[in-house]
This record gives C-alpha cells, structure tokens and sequence, in this order.
C-alpha cells in the first residue's frame, strides 16, 4: 500500500532526516565495534556489512536511485561487480 | 517502404533515453570515478595483506576525528538534498542558506583532513616512510585521502558555483536539474568517504 502510494506522487521525497539517523547510527556502532573483544574476521565482516549498507542508503535516497530507471541500477552497481572481479584476480598473488 | 521515411522518423524511446542527459552523463563519470577509487581500495587491500608489519590503524590514525569528518559530510548530504528540495518548491532563501552549509560542511572537512596530515607527517607518517612500521602504509593511505581530498575541494568549488547561480539568478526552479546534477556528484563524494574511512581507518 505504502508501494502503491510512493508511485503515485512521483516528487515524494524519502523522509531525509530518518537516512540521516540511520547513517549516524551505524556510523557509531561502526566506531563500537572495532573495540569488541570478539575476533578480529567478525570484526572485519561486520564492517564491509555495515559500510555497505551505508554506501546502499546513500546511493538509493539521497541520490535517488530508488527513482531511477533501471539503466542508472546498471551503470551505479558495475563498479561494484568489477571490483569484486579485481578481489578475485588478486586472490592469487597473495599465495 | 522510402528512404526519406526512415531518415525523417522520430527516434522512439528506448529504455535506456534518460529523463536528463545531464543526470545521465554524471551517472557514467561517477561509474568511471567509481572504477578508479574501486582499484585504490582493493590494491591497499591486497597490498596490506601482504604486508608483514602493517600497523593497527587505531593507533596510529585519530578515529575520532575521522569519525567527526564522517559525521561533517553526512550532514553536507542531508543539507544538500534540503537544498534541492528548496529549489525544486522555488524557495530560493532555502537553497541559498542550505547550499552555504553544504559548501561550509565540505571546507570545514577539508580544514580537518589538512590538520591531520600535518599531526601525521609530524609523527612520522609520510608518502615514503612510517615509523609505525610498513611504508606502504603512509603511500596508500595518502594516495586514497588525498585523491578523495580533491574531489571533495572540486566539490566545494562544483557547490560554490550552483551558489554563485542561485544568487544572480542564472539557477533557478526551472532548471533545478542541474542543482541534482552537482547533489549526485557530492552525495558519490560521501559515500566514497564512508567507504574509506571504514576500510583505512577502522579494519
């Protein structure tokens, strides 16, 4: 419903003040969590989750990809998918 | 089925015909922008792994700071998007007073990036050299900050002039697109920090 709403008023703005909260949020939990006594990979993963997710809410709201049509989806995410391709070209040199 | 038929037919609309060649053309930059802090980020990443005395970033670089400098340009996003959001209604005196604490946003995080190369190249972090341990360290690290340091001064210099459009009246609502246009280039220079400072900084 909520969907259905968003769609008919195409100049709806995504409520900014809650992006903001969200990004500030996980901005300190991202600051917490290197402290944890947990080990060091836990760390390392919960951090790629978290920046990602905070590139995510920035790229969809304040950038307005969730407006976008799916070409924009496209040319945003191929970055992305070619460094995972560099990632995995890497690997190797590290053996 | 003549030649002139085909000559003189409009071009049909296509998926891929953007609503803004402008917001289009900003798109393919930053996907190229993209490609080159993409390679800086996963080399520093393998370079690091491989490197036997890397040292903890932590400790060597000041987490609050950067964590405020964070902070700086996730509130220059939200001003940015209130300042097209003013143009987009014709509040002027809006765009105006939210494009200022954008521009100020970026420069004040520019003056906290100067004083922490300062505070690290007097302790013994430089391009060439790291008392800390891997010099590899200082090289990418100011490689990556620096590179992103640029954009955010191109950034603040992209902002000024929207500013400078605003107040002489060449940017107005009726062209409010290319306030979105320079929003996107600035919002790409936040989440590029974001992914910075999480990947130089805190892992």
């Amino acid at each position: 419903m909520a969907d259905t709403a968003a769609h008919n008023e195409a100049h709806a703005e995504p409520n900014y003040l809650a992006v903001f909260g969200w990004l500030f949020v996980l901005t300190v939990v991202e600051v917490g969590i290197i402290y944890l006594p947990i080990p060091q990979l836990m760390i390392a993963a919960g951090l790629v989750l978290l920046a990602s997710v905070k590139a995510a809410l920035v790229a969809i709201y304040f950038m307005h990809l969730k407006f976008e049509k799916v070409v924009i989806w496209w040319i945003a995410i191929i970055p992305a998918i070619l460094c995972v391709f560099l990632i995995l070209m890497l690997i190797p040199e590290l053996a | 089925m003549s030649e002139a038929a085909t000559l003189h037919r409009e071009p049909a609309e296509t998926p891929l015909t953007p609503e803004s060649w402008g917001k289009l053309g900003m798109w393919i930059f930053l996907c190229g922008d993209a490609m080159t802090f993409g390679t800086l980020i996963v080399t520093f990443g393998i370079m690091r792994i491989a490197a036997a005395d890397w040292p903890v970033p932590a400790e060597v670089l000041g987490i609050n700071l950067t964590a405020f400098m964070t902070f700086l340009l996730i509130c220059s996003s939200v001003t940015m998007v209130l300042a097209l959001s003013g143009i987009k209604r014709g509040n002027m005196q809006e765009f105006r007073k939210f494009m200022l604490l954008t521009i100020l946003g970026g420069a004040f995080f520019l003056a906290c990036q100067a004083y922490e190369w300062t505070h690290l190249i007097h302790q013994g972090v430089t391009i060439s050299a790291n008392k800390f341990g891997s010099p590899v360290f200082g090289d990418t690290f100011y490689i990556m900050t620096g590179f992103h340091g640029m954009h955010v001064f191109g950034g603040v210099v992209y902002l000024i002039v929207m500013l400078v459009g605003g107040l002489t009246g060449r940017i107005t609502q009726a062209n409010a697109s290319v306030v979105e246009i320079a929003g996107l280039y600035w919002h790409f220079v936040d989440l590029v920090w974001i992914l910075i400072f999480t990947f130089v900084y805190l892992l």
